[in-house]
C-alpha cells in the first residue's frame, strides 16, 4: 500500500505524549503524526508521510546523487542520439530522415535547444 | 400602559430572530418580514419590488435562453466563496457558454430551521455582489424553510434567463476535428478549496474557490471569433474529464490532450497529491472550455488572457477524427492514456 | 512539490526509456506488486512505450483488491448496523460485496465515513461516545504502523468505543505463492517502496537466491518506474539475480524499526485469505489476544457471514498475473466499473479498472 508523499516538516509538536507535527506539500499543510521518524527529524527535514503518519526521512543526500545520475545518463542519450543522427547522415548521399526520438520529434535540421 | 400580571401569555410571534423558524416559510407575516428586512433590501428592482406571482420582463424578438441549475454544496462558506457566490456565477456562466448575454435570475430557496440569519445575510450578500457584477437581476424568488435535519442548511435553485445575439450558437455536437481545445485558467481550484474545510479531510492551504463570472470571456470570443467558437463548456462538476467526454460524445469526435499543458496550480496539485485525487475530474467553478477552429486558436489564448480571470488560459489539446467519443491523453512518458467517465464520485486512494 | 516533481521529468523518463531498449536484447517479464506502482505504469502508458523490451504483469498489489468477500460483508453488515459509525479509506466504499457496498449501505441510512489517516477514527470515536466507531484497516506493510498506532493510542487514551476490522495482508508470501506457481511467468519484481520503507528488504534476499530472480525495491514516480525496470533488466541481461534498491531516498535495508516495533506489539502473523487467490499461509496480520477488545470481529458477532466468490469473476488469475484484464470475458461486458464483478474493476489501483479507464487504447502493448 503506497501513497505516501513528499512533505517538509514546519512545526513540531506534541499531543498527549504523541509526536506531531506540521508538513507542507508544496503549499498544502497538514498534521501528521511523527512517531515513527521522531528521533531522526527536525524542522526543515523532508518525509514520506502515509495516511497522516511519516514513515521515513527523505534521504536528501542520496536523492541528489541518484538524481545527478539520471541527469547524467539523459545527457548521455542526448549526445547518443546526436551521433546516430550525424552517422546517418553521412552514410547516403541522398538526404535522409534522422532516425526519429520516441517522442516523435527528429528529422535533419530540427534545432535542439 | 397596562401591566398584565396573570392571564394567557400572548402567542403572537417576537419581532426578532437569529436564527430561521419554520414559521419564515409559512407564507404570513414571519415570510414577508424576512422577504422585507432580507432580501428586497439586497436585490430591490421594479420587477422584484412588484412582489407579484412572476415577473413581467422585457425581451426582443428571437430566441431567449433558460437555464437552471440547484446549489446544494456543503458547507455553505468555504475559502473563496460560500453558495451564494455559486449559485449566481454558476447559472449566468451557464447562460454565456449557450451563447447568450445574462439578463434576469429567479432565485428559490429551502431554508433549514435553525440557519443562523446572519449566514443566510452573507449568502445573500454574495449574491448580491455578484449579481451586480454580472449585470443581472433577481426579478422573483420564493422561500421555503423545512424541518431542522432536512436540508444542510440552506439548498438555492437559481433559473436563469438569456438573451441570444444573432448567429453565435456554440454547442456540444459542435466540435469538429481540427479544432483546438482551450481552458480559461487553472483546474480543481473549487473542489480542493472545499475539501479542505470538510470534516474528515481538513487541511492549510492558500486554494480558494476559483467562483467567478465568465460571461464577458464569453462575450469577447463571441465579439472578434464569431462562428470560430464552436463548443462552450463551463467544467463544474465532474470536472474538465467530464466536460470534455461529454463533448467528444456529442459531437463524435476524439480529443486529444497534452498533459504538459494542462494547468494545475502548485497547491492544488499538491492537495490533490495527499488525498490521491487526480486533478482532471475535480470540481471548478471558474473555468471555461472552448473548443474553437485551429486556425484561431492563437487568438483565442490571447483574448481570454487579457481578462483577469482568463489570466492563465491556455491551449490544453485538439480534436481528431479518430477514436470517437473518446479522450486521450499524451503522458510526458511519451504513452497515451484514455481520460474516461467515472461511475460516480471520485474516491481518495491511499494506494 | 520537491522530491515528486523531478521524478516525473519527461525528458529523463524518455532518456530511461532508451536507456532500457538499448540494454533489452530479448523481451523480459517483470511483475510489480503494489497498487500505487500498477496505477503510475497504467496511467502514464509506461508498459506501451516498453512494450518491445519488457512486459509488465500486475501483481496482487492492491490491497482493496485482494481482501476477500467475507470481509466486504462483514464491512457492510457493521456498516448498516444503527450503533455504528464506520469508517475507510476512500478505495473501500465502491468494492462490491455479495449484495452490495458501502455506498449503498450509506445510501440506506447506514453513517458511512470516509477518513484521511486512522487517528482521524480514534477521534471521531472520542467525539461520539454513544456510538461504535469501528475502521477498516486494510493494507499492506505500508499502513500496518498507522493502523497499530490507532489502536495503541485507543488503548492508552481509554477509548473504548472503538474497533478495528482487520483485513492485513503481506508481500512477500505473495510472491512466493506467485513464484512457486507452475505456470509462473515472471522473471522479475519491482517490490513496492512504501512497503519497504517500513519493513527494510532484509526479507527479499532469501526470495531472490532461491528462485533466482532479480528483486528491485523501486518508487512511484515515472523515473522510478523507469529506473526499477532498467535495474531489473539489467541485472537479467547480465544473468544477476539480487536485491537493488532504486528508491533510496526513502528505503534503508532495515526499513523503520520504530514502526516495525509497534507493529509487532499489536499485530501477529496469521493466515489470511487473497480474494481470487485463497488463503496463503502466514500472509496476513491479526490483532493480538491482549488488544482484543479493539477486534471488531470478536466485539460483534461476525462469524456467520461467509461467502463465495461469484464464478464469472476472474480476479484471481487477473490478480496472479495469468491472464490480462480484457482476456476476461466479463471485462468490459458484463463486468465495468459502473457494476463491477469483483473488486480489480473497483479500486482505481485494480488492473482490471486501470485497463478500463486507461489502457482501452493500446492493447498491442499490453501483450494481448
Amino acid at each position: 500500500m503506497c501513497l505516501g508523499i513528499p512533505g517538509r516538516i514546519v512545526q513540531l509538536s506534541h499531543e498527549a505524549g504523541l509526536p506531531m507535527g506540521v508538513v507542507d506539500f508544496g503549499g498544502v499543510r497538514r498534521e501528521v503524526c511523527l512517531a515513527y521518524v521522531a528521533d531522526e527529524i527536525d524542522v526543515g527535514d523532508y518525509a514520506i508521510i502515509h495516511v497522516g503518519f511519516a514513515i521515513s526521512k527523505v534521504d536528501e543526500e542520496e536523492a541528489r546523487r541518484t538524481y545527478a545520475v539520471l541527469r547524467e545518463m539523459g545527457e548521455l542519450e542526448e549526445l547518443e542520439w546526436i551521433r546516430e543522427a550525424a552517422d546517418a547522415a553521412e552514410s547516403v548521399d541522398v538526404p535522409s530522415q534522422a532516425p526519429p526520438r520516441p517522442d516523435g520529434t527528429g528529422g535533419l535540421g530540427e534545432a535542439r535547444g | 400602559m397596562t401591566t398584565l400580571t396573570s392571564g394567557p401569555v400572548c402567542p403572537a410571534p417576537r419581532g426578532v430572530y437569529d436564527r430561521i423558524q419554520l414559521g419564515h416559510g409559512s407564507g404570513g407575516k414571519m415570510s414577508a418580514q424576512l422577504l422585507r428586512d432580507h432580501f428586497l433590501p439586497r436585490f430591490g428592482n421594479p420587477h422584484l419590488d412588484a412582489l407579484g406571482d412572476g415577473a413581467v420582463v422585457p425581451v426582443s424578438g428571437g430566441e431567449v435562453v433558460l437555464s437552471t441549475d440547484t446549489f446544494v454544496v456543503h458547507p455553505l462558506e468555504f475559502p473563496g466563496g460560500n453558495i451564494g457566490h455559486l449559485a449566481v456565477h454558476g447559472t449566468v456562466n451557464d447562460l454565456a457558454m449557450m451563447g447568450a448575454t445574462p439578463r434576469f435570475l429567479s432565485a428559490g430557496f429551502v431554508l433549514e430551521e435553525g440557519l443562523p440569519i446572519e449566514q443566510l445575510a452573507r449568502i445573500l450578500d454574495a449574491m448580491q455582489e455578484a449579481a451586480a457584477d454580472c449585470g443581472v437581476h433577481v426579478v422573483t424568488g420564493d422561500t421555503k424553510v423545512v424541518d431542522r435535519g432536512k436540508a444542510d442548511g440552506l439548498f438555492v435553485n437559481t433559473t436563469g434567463l438569456g438573451l441570444l445575439v444573432d448567429g453565435f450558437r456554440p454547442q456540444p455536437k459542435g466540435a469538429r476535428p481540427g479544432d483546438a481545445v482551450l481552458v480559461s485558467g487553472p483546474l480543481a481550484r473549487h473542489g480542493m478549496a472545499v475539501m479542505a474545510v470538510r470534516e474528515g479531510f481538513a487541511f492549510e492551504s492558500e486554494i480558494t474557490s476559483d467562483t467567478v463570472n465568465l460571461a464577458p470571456l464569453v462575450g469577447a470570443l463571441r465579439d472578434e471569433l464569431g462562428a470560430s467558437v464552436h463548443v462552450l463548456r463551463d467544467a463544474t462538476r465532474g470536472g474538465l474529464a467530464s466536460a470534455l467526454n461529454e463533448i467528444a460524445a456529442a459531437s463524435g469526435v476524439g480529443v486529444e490532450l497534452q498533459d504538459h499543458r494542462i494547468p494545475v496550480p502548485g497547491p492544488v496539485e499538491a492537495a490533490c497529491e495527499m488525498l490521491g485525487l487526480d486533478p482532471l475530474y475535480v470540481a471548478n467553478e471558474g473555468v471555461l472550455v472552448a473548443f474553437v477552429d485551429g486556425a484561431v486558436a492563437r487568438d483565442a489564448v490571447q483574448i481570454l488572457r487579457s481578462f483577469p480571470q482568463g489570466a492563465e488560459a491556455a491551449e490544453i489539446g485538439g480534436v481528431v477524427a479518430d477514436h470517437r467519443g473518446m479522450v486521450i491523453l499524451r503522458t510526458g512518458v511519451g504513452g497515451t492514456r484514455v481520460v474516461d467517465m467515472l461511475p460516480g464520485d471520485q474516491l481518495p486512494r491511499i494506494c | 512539490m520537491k522530491y515528486l516533481a523531478e521524478y516525473r521529468d519527461p525528458a529523463l523518463a524518455r532518456a530511461l526509456v532508451d536507456r532500457i531498449g538499448g540494454t533489452a536484447t530479448r523481451r523480459w517479464t517483470l511483475m510489480e506488486v503494489c497498487g500505487g506502482q500498477t496505477h503510475t505504469i497504467v496511467k502514464q502508458g509506461i508498459n506501451e512505450v516498453l512494450a518491445e523490451a519488457v512486459e509488465m504483469i500486475h501483481g496482487p498489489g492492491c490491497p482493496v483488491c485482494v481482501t476477500p468477500l467475507e470481509q466486504i460483508d462483514r464491512a457492510l453488515h457493521l456498516a448498516a448496523r444503527p450503533d455504528v459509525i464506520f469508517t475507510s479509506f476512500g478505495d473501500m466504499l465502491r468494492v462490491p460485496g455479495s449484495e452490495c457496498d458501502l455506498f449503498q449501505v450509506k445510501s440506506r441510512g447506514g453513517n458511512v465515513r470516509i477518513v484521511y489517516s486512522p487517528l482521524d477514527a480514534v477521534d471521531l470515536a472520542r467525539d461520539n461516545p454513544d456510538k461504535e466507531v469501528v475502521f477498516f484497516a486494510v493494507g499492506f506493510e505500508t499502513t500496518a504502523p498507522a493502523n497499530a498506532m490507532a489502536v495503541w493510542r485507543a488503548r492508552e487514551l481509554g477509548v473504548t468505543n472503538f474497533s478495528v476490522l482487520v483485513s492485513h495482508v503481506t508481500v512477500p508470501p505473495a510472491m512466493v505463492a506467485i513464484l512457486e506457481a507452475p505456470d509462473n511467468r515472471v522473471q522479475g519484481f519491482l517490490a513496492a517502496g512504501h512497503v519497504c520503507t517500513v519493513m527494510g528488504w532484509t526479507e527479499y534476499d532469501p526470495l531472490a537466491s532461491r528462485y533466482r530472480v532479480p528483486i528491485v525495491v523501486t518508487g512511484f514516480e515515472p523515473l522510478d518506474i523507469l529506473e526499477g525496470i532498467w535495474m531489473a533488466v539489467k541485472q537479467l541481461e547480465e544473468g544477476r539475480h539480487e536485491v537493488e534498491n532504486q528508491y533510496v531516498r526513502s528505503v534503508r535495508r532495515d526499513g523503520n524499526r520504530p514502526a516495525q516495533e509497534l507493529v509487532r506489539r499489536v499485530f501477529q502473523v496469521v493466515d489470511r485469505g487473497w480474494r481470487g487467490i485463497g488463503v496463503i499461509p502466514e500472509s496476513g496480520l491479526g490483532l493480538r489476544e491482549e488488544f482484543r477488545a479493539f477486534d471488531a470481529e470478536r466485539k460483534f458477532e461476525l462469524d456467520a457471514i461467509r461467502a463465495d466468490e461469484p464464478a464469472e469473476c476472474m480476479a484471481g488469475d487477473v490478480l496472479r498475473g495469468r491472464i490480462k484484464p480484457f482476456q476476461c470475458p466479463a471485462f468490459g461486458v458484463t463486468c465495468t466499473p459502473e457494476s463491477p464483478l469483483g473488486a480489480p474493476m473497483v479500486s482505481s489501483e485494480g488492473a482490471c479498472a486501470a485497463y478500463h479507464r486507461f489502457g482501452r487504447l493500446n492493447r498491442a502493448a499490453a501483450g494481448g
